[in-house]
């Protein structure tokens, strides 16, 4: 039948102007935005956009943000501050509500959890890493699944944690584990070191559970990760990557 | 310079063939090996982007923007489905 349960895009993916409705800031060198994109045809957890700036001279730059928002809410990014970024110091420093930024999108099918299967969820982020995911809690949290869900959160400092305040309320069934890399605060009782082959054992839960693993962060990181997992018995198809550029973890 | 993976060029794809392909399976012209598309080594910044095969480090694509034109090289892709 024409026209009927076509799953997938009917017209090309095309830049549009979408508007600031909102800014967070998340840390120091973090900010949420949130969008209003006036024709946006709904997307996945863990699916990203790309972003377009426009110079006076007619220079263009596009990165690739992931969506921090579930679907069905209002779409957000978040974006961290790269000192030497032709892009993220606009996003994070320069824009206001009310502002318009071109965007496209939603992208990507790889790294998507749609929570239509009954697997526990292990979920692995460095860094800004963790805005794919978080997506990922807040679907789940906004669907009602009861999935159980390790969030393990490699972060340098307590005060570079993204969505420090929403992950410490997320509830039942989704457990949050932290490790800090370069400096605890007094009285620490997490992690407080890099992730390792040791360090998975304990928070990964064992092969035989049939997890699924969703693994975010920059390359080094994701690569770390993703052979621990496989050497801890996770079949390679079971564990999902996507690699940032460096960033902190 | 750090590669990345797949996942960072679905806007890119989607511009050359009008198709999410980050799930699409390619295969290694000169190895053999398969995988994802979101699963295989990209390097932005190459000048270009060029993607290459995890298992054998062969260039599987390369993007390069000349002069306002866009060129894709798929030689080192045997199937891309």
């Amino acid at each position: 039948m024409a026209g009927t349960a076509v799953r997938g895009r009917l017209k090309p993916l095309t830049w549009q102007v979408a508007t600031v409705a909102e800014a967070v800031d998340e840390t120091a060198r973090v900010r949420t935005i949130v969008l209003d994109v006036p024709d946006w045809p709904g997307h996945r957890a863990g699916q990203h956009l790309d972003v377009r700036l426009t110079a006076e001279d007619g220079y263009r730059a596009e990165r690739e943000y992931s969506i921090a928002s579930a679907p069905g809410e209002p779409v957000a990014i978040t974006v961290e501050r790269l000192e030497d970024g032709e892009v993220s110091p606009y996003l994070t420093d320069e824009l206001r509500a009310g502002d318009g930024i071109e965007l496209r999108g939603p992208i990507g099918g790889y790294f998507v959890w749609d929570g239509d299967d009954g697997d526990p969820l292990l979920l692995i982020a460095g860094g800004s890493g963790i805005v794919p995911l978080r997506a990922m809690v807040r679907h789940r949290q906004r669907a009602g699944s009861d999935v159980p869900v390790r969030l393990f959160y490699s972060s340098r400092t307590l005060d570079d944690v993204i969505y420090r305040g929403e992950l410490d309320e997320v509830g039942d069934g989704i457990e949050v584990v932290y490790t800090l890399t370069r400096e605890r605060p007094a009285g620490w009782t997490g992690y407080n070191r890099r992730v390792d082959g040791d360090l998975l054992r304990e928070v990964a839960w064992p092969a035989d559970e049939g997890a699924r693993a969703f693994v975010c962060g920059p390359t080094s990181f994701v690569e770390a990760v993703a052979e621990g997992l496989v050497d801890l018995g996770y079949p390679p198809a079971r564990v999902k990557t996507e690699r940032f550029g460096a960033t902190g973890s | 310079m750090e590669a990345l993976d797949g996942n960072a060029i679905g806007g890119l794809l989607l511009e050359v063939f009008g198709a999410e392909l980050t799930t699409a399976r390619g295969t290694c012209a000169a190895c053999g090996a398969t995988a994802q598309v979101a699963e295989l080594a990209v390097y932005l910044e190459a000048p270009g982007t060029v993607v290459r095969c995890r298992t054998c480090d062969s260039t599987l694509m390369v993007v390069v923007d000349v002069r306002g034109r866009r060129c894709v090289d798929l030689r080192g892709l045997a199937a891309l489905e």
